[in-house]
């Protein structure tokens, strides 16, 4: 299962192409990575997700040459990457880990100078990156600035770490677990972050991880590890939860796959199904017949701007003015089914109403309707996150 | 006479002594981290090379001093030459070692970050692996200072300068009145010269240990 180009994708130009790479270390048997063709679409991020020791962090370290390969060919941007010296190489790939590795003994400012820096860039641009990168990732530039990183929490030096990954503005960043230190709550927000600095930056990110759950929600591709560095599938995260390749990425991925596929559809990328709805300055007649249309027992009542302004009971659609239960539970196109059902469960309501991102009625999803999505009966519209490239 | 009359008497002999008596300890100290520094830097990342270095340098602390500024007398004769040869290499031992520890006990990943950033192998270890280091070379350095300091007193053995004359002149006129004043001013003279280099050295910590380590 070592394709080089998932199913799904459309012809996009590769940043990053593996060619027949391999790693071997002198006394084992086993190689660490074997003959691995990889292709790595500019703009995206990908996940490498595996158990331990299945060679995704030395597949990692192959490509800025932390580990030199055994064999085979690195292409970073069409270029190959053994034709550089490597210390140039390196300053245009950031690197963000696990432990953040921040130089302790200097400033924030000064750790995230230290591409700028190694590339020459004179001192007033190097002042003006930092402050700017610090505010992407959420830290005020004032305060934190002058700081060092022990005065930081963890999750504010993972924050300095991948300013610093961006500090040179490299094409290519290579993040091994940068997330796994933190508590989950806050990881969760760092991913959200993360996801949103992306799509302003639009860097080719290779993402190392051994939990399923944040290669899904990181990945727009995936790539699952076997041993010996071997990819038993490679695909965007619906397919690889939907349609497994083999038994080793069933087993990977676990129970729950149904669940985590309903975070990964979001709202925008479906046809949200139509439901009786009325005007809400309509006239008592009007609003009868259209109750008296449909077997529901409520139908939507829009406002001027196709807002949803209440629940109207069927039984009393003609009473003036129309008496209506208020609408609690309406999300926004950026939600996901796992949001829609979260929602229904917790507001113990069988209907969301779905809801374009300036609040104008689009649809309303039942229960059933999440239902039918997981089993498949109903085709979402596509992908949702592939498209909004 | 008591001890402070006599003192008066010699003072600027035991001034004299005392100053000679720190510029060998530092002179042996300085030789030491030309020799000892270079040394780790090349071997803490190997493995035997660097067992046989610290093994060498431990072992050449087991040799009697009497004894080494004796032996050295054949090769470098009397005087300043064997006393500096002979307290480099006691001090080598605690300055290498330091300065192997201190450099194998760096974060691995802070090392990584600063080759995967594209810093040359030079600037990795000029930047970062030494300015982390630094606190713990420093205390091998405190160390040692306090080690040389008694160790010097032995130089006076192969005519070499500093306190240890003092002392030793004490011993040779034993029996007569001023002989124990001669030894206690020697003794005297390394004690106040220990509690300076210790200030010394605690002041040089505060200065040079980059501002964001320590606690």
């Amino acid at each position: 299962m070592t394709d080089a180009t998932p199913g799904t994708e459309t012809a996009e130009r590769p940043m990053i192409r593996l060619d027949r790479l391999a790693k071997r270390y002198p006394g084992q048997a086993q190689a660490a990575v074997e003959e691995l063709s990889l292709d790595i679409p500019e703009g995206r991020i990908v996940a490498f997700v595996g158990p331990s020791g299945c060679g995704k962090t030395t597949t990692m370290k192959l490509i800025n040459r932390l580990i030199e390969p055994t064999s085979g060919r690195i292409h970073l941007d069409g270029q190959d990457v053994t034709e550089l010296p490597v210390h140039e190489l390196r300053r245009r790939i950031g690197y963000a880990i696990q432990s953040s590795g921040l130089f302790p003994h200097r400033t924030v400012a000064d750790n995230i100078a230290t591409v700028p820096r190694l590339l020459g860039w004179p001192r007033q641009r190097v002042t003006e990156r930092v402050d700017e990168l610090l505010t992407m990732v959420g830290l005020a530039p004032a305060t934190y600035r002058d700081r060092y990183p022990k005065q930081l929490s963890g999750g504010q030096q993972q924050r300095v770490g991948v300013a610093r990954a961006l500090g040179g503005d490299p094409q290519v960043m290579l993040m091994d677990e940068p997330f796994g230190a933190i508590d989950p709550q806050n990881r969760e927000a760092l991913q959200d972050e993360f996801l949103r600095i992306q799509r302003t930056v639009r860097k080719t990110i290779v993402f190392v991880t051994h939990d399923i759950d944040e290669a899904c929600r990181m990945g727009d591709l995936i790539a699952v590890f076997g041993e010996n560095g071997k990819v038993r599938q490679y695909d965007t995260p619906e397919r690889i939860l939907a349609e497994p390749a083999d038994e080793f990425v069933a087993a990977f991925i676990g129970s729950g796959a149904a669940v985590r596929r309903l975070s990964l559809t979001r709202l925008d990328a479906l046809d949200v199904p139509e439901w009786p709805t009325v005007d809400a300055d309509a006239d008592p007649e009007r609003r009868l017949a259209v109750a008296r249309a449909q077997d529901r027992e409520y139908c939507l009542l829009l406002d001027a701007d196709r807002r949803p302004a209440g629940w109207l009971p069927t039984e009393e659609a003609d009473t003036e003015p129309p008496s209506h239960f208020p609408v609690f539970s309406t999300l926004g196109p950026h939600s996901t089914l796992f949001d829609a059902l979260d929602l229904m469960l917790s507001a113990d309501t069988s209907t969301v109403v779905a809801v374009d991102d300036e609040g104008r009625y689009r649809g309303v999803l039942e229960m059933d309707t999440v239902r039918e999505l997981i089993n498949g009966e109903r085709t979402a519209a596509g992908h949702g996150r592939l498209q909004e490239a | 006479m008591t001890f402070l009359d006599y003192f008066a008497s010699n003072w600027t002999d035991v001034a004299d002594a005392t100053l000679a008596h720190a510029v060998l300890v530092l002179q042996g100290l300085g030789l030491a981290v030309l020799i000892g520094v270079p040394v780790a830097v090349a071997t803490y990342r190997t493995g035997a090379p660097r067992t046989a270095v610290l093994g060498f340098a431990g072992l050449l602390l087991t040799i009697p001093s009497y004894a080494l500024f004796g032996l050295l007398i054949t090769p470098l004769g009397l005087g300043t030459g064997p006393s500096v040869v002979a307290l480099t290499m006691y001090a080598l031992l605690p300055v290498l070692r330091n300065a192997v520890v201190g450099l194998r006990a760096l974060d691995p990943a802070v090392v990584e970050s600063a080759r995967a950033m594209g810093m040359t192998r030079p600037r990795v270890l000029l930047t970062v692996e030494l300015p982390l280091a630094w606190p713990v070379l420093l205390t091998g350095l405190r160390v040692a200072t306090q080690l040389l300091l008694g160790i010097a007193a032995i130089a006076a053995a192969v005519n070499g300068p500093g306190l240890g004359n003092l002392i030793l002149d004490g011993l040779a006129s034993a029996g007569t009145p001023y002989a124990a004043y001669l030894t206690v001013e020697g003794c005297l003279g390394i004690v106040l010269l220990a509690v300076v280099f210790d200030l010394l050295f605690a002041g040089l910590n505060r200065l040079t240990t980059a501002k964001g380590l320590g606690a």
